[in-house]
């Protein structure tokens, strides 16, 4: 039964994914309308066409991709995290890998100045992105680096803290305390260095506008190895939804798998932050939209997860392009509330069919 | 009456182990008979939870535990689940795994990493969901079943690893008299399977269907006899403070409670 339900859910998300792919190609300052003459008669136009096809495959195809490729890393972080730490609530930047890399990006924007600038500068105007992006690589280099960076030794503090992985709650307790401090650090630093602030301010509100390909590799190829890891472990974190002590019982070696459930879950969320800054809800929604639908194995979960993160983030990206053309709002913005509006709903529906309990 | 000699399924020396900074057991020695069922009784916080965790190996301690003669600490993880198998007090549940996927989870040790369930898996999976009466739900998620329909399942998911030894806390959890009727016919099944069964149990009258019984009382045995023995009853009745007595009614003895005793309530 579950088999039915799992091949139309997964063609369906695999169908919607390519859907939105090619919409996302469309949508932006220059309409399609204005591409699609210059890219099917090259001839007429040679410089049009020069400039239709850069938007396209320099900028739209690997933004697209990229949206997709962080929405399904998140996806699949959030599923895990949520398997991970037994409870609906848990988001994939529990670990303290968001402050971490917020306050990397933070300390690398104060060190190069103005040149960062350009980043928080331009976020709202996607016509604006070819040249700040092509004229500020070694920039975007090291925010990534930073952020990555920064989002690791979070999760490295993290572990440090909770002297390990054996705990959940003590795991959970010093990510939240990490999350804290750092953040706090955070503000620190931009305090410190207020021509940061704009481009922080990017950072925190998540933006998919400077994806190019290098990063889109990136992000699939984590994702590539982190659907494996999720495989392999998917049996682990059923035996924990039974309970640590059943879980042992079962066998199962608990310290190390938890370590690598940890690691992916820190490679997943660290690599996708570090690519489109912040992004709120879409780990924490798509495993619940695939839970809403089929109730199954985690290894599953996190496979669907990853599908339904991808299709939500091309989606609000698209959006975020789309709803006040030419200008475009940032996609961590729009997560959040649609994200949150989704929340309060899956609340209020499970606060009705169970009289209080549930979410 | 036969005098059977059993040999010793697990056996415990001198026992130590704490939550916190509680001292729970202390200095526990016992030998727990083979292909027979003991059950642990006691008053609430004598630590009967907490020996049985020893016993199955999830918890810290001092002293020493041996399963079918071979120490525990020494046995591999996926070979002491394939010869001991757990079932605990309210067990977390995964309430989107179907109870299929739940039973099946009871397969894990005698699985490769990633092989696929093998038809013996599945047949060990049927067999334990058949026997506890949730056969029919298989495909049902485990957060749509009432509590005692899901204890079944659980149950099913401790039957399904064929082990050796079974360790049940509080088995009868949730479970109404007949189901609880069919739990006793599931226990007699596995002792006629040679299997060596060891419940914790608060329902003494249930208790006392066992083989033998262990007595705690603050981290201590009071006593270890059979459960038809005039002297367990005894024990039992003291541990409790004489505020139970035992009776024979209908071919089975019946833990009643002492009705006639003065409560201070001041």
């Amino acid at each position: 039964m579950t088999l039915q339900r799992l091949s139309p859910l997964l063609a369906g998300l695999l169908v919607l994914s390519l859907g939105l792919m090619g919409l996302g190609v469309c949508v932006g300052s220059t309409g399609f309308e204005n591409l699609l003459a210059p890219l099917w008669h090259p001839g007429d136009d040679p410089s049009a066409t020069a400039m239709a096809q850069q938007i396209v495959g320099q900028i739209r195809l690997p933004r697209t991709l990229g949206a997709w490729a962080a929405g399904a890393l998140l996806g699949l972080a959030g599923a895990v995290a949520q398997g991970l730490f037994r409870n609906p609530l848990a988001d994939p930047y529990l670990l303290g890998s968001a402050s971490g890399a917020s306050l990397g990006v933070a300390l690398a924007l104060a060190a190069l100045g103005g040149g960062a600038g350009m980043l928080g500068g331009n976020m709202m105007n996607g016509g604006a992105v070819v040249s700040v992006f092509s004229g500020s690589v070694l920039v975007r280099l090291g925010l990534t680096g930073a952020a990555f960076a920064g989002a690791v030794l979070a999760v490295l503090l993290t572990l440090a803290l909770s002297r390990g992985v054996q705990h959940t709650l003590r795991l959970l307790l010093a990510g939240v305390v990490v999350g804290v401090v750092l953040g706090a650090a955070t503000q620190l630093v931009l305090l410190a260095s207020p021509d940061s602030l704009q481009a922080m301010q990017a950072f925190m509100l998540g933006s998919t506008a400077f994806v190019g390909w290098t990063a889109c590799a990136l992000m699939l190829g984590v994702l590539g190895l982190c659907v494996l890891c999720a495989g392999l472990l998917g049996r682990v974190l059923d035996g924990l939804s039974l309970g640590e002590a059943t879980a042992h019982s079962l066998g199962l070696p608990l310290a190390p798998l938890r370590l690598a459930l940890v690691a992916v879950l820190a490679l997943a969320t660290g690599t996708a932050v570090a690519q489109t800054g912040l992004i709120a809800f879409v780990g924490l929604a798509a495993p619940h939209l695939v839970r809403s639908v089929i109730k199954t194995t985690h290894g599953r979960l996190m496979g669907l997860s990853s599908l339904v993160g991808g299709v939500l983030l091309t989606g609000a990206d698209i959006l975020a392009r789309g709803l006040l053309a030419p200008q475009e709002l940032p996609v961590g913005v729009l997560t959040a509330v649609l994200g949150g509006g989704y929340l309060l709903w899956l609340m209020r529906r499970n606060s009705r069919s169970t009289a209080g309990g549930g979410l | 009456m036969k005098n059977v000699t059993h040999s010793i399924a697990i056996q415990a020396d001198n026992i130590r182990a704490r939550i916190g900074h509680t001292q729970i057991l202390h200095g526990i020695t016992l030998g727990l008979p083979q292909g027979r069922w003991t059950s642990i009784v006691g008053p609430n916080g004598a630590g009967k939870s907490t020996l049985l965790k020893v016993l199955a190996g999830l918890l810290p301690h001092s002293g020493e535990v041996t399963l079918l003669g071979r120490p525990l600490q020494h046995l591999p993880g996926r070979v002491r689940a394939r010869q001991l198998a757990w079932l605990g007090q309210n067990e977390a549940a995964g309430d989107d795994l179907t109870v299929w996927d739940v039973a099946m989870l009871g397969r894990l040790p005698h699985q490769a990493w990633l092989a696929a369930p093998s038809e013996a898996d599945r047949a060990a999976v049927e067999i334990a969901l058949k026997s506890t009466g949730a056969w029919d739900w298989r495909q049902r998620a485990l957060g749509q079943l009432s509590g005692g329909e899901r204890q079944r399942v659980l149950l099913a998911r401790a039957l399904a690893v064929q082990a050796q030894v079974l360790l049940m806390d509080e088995p009868l959890a949730n479970l109404d008299p007949p189901h609880q009727a069919d739990w006793l016919g599931v226990v007699r099944c596995l002792l006629e399977a040679g299997v060596t069964v060891v419940s914790v149990l608060h329902e003494i009258s249930m208790a006392l269907h066992a083989d033998e019984m262990l007595i705690l009382r603050s981290g201590r045995v009071t006593h270890q006899g059979a459960c038809t023995d005039a002297v367990t009853h005894r024990a039992l009745a003291a541990v409790f403070d004489q505020r139970i007595t035992i009776h024979p009614i209908a071919g089975q003895w019946v833990a009643l409670p002492q009705m006639h005793r003065e409560v201070n309530t001041s």
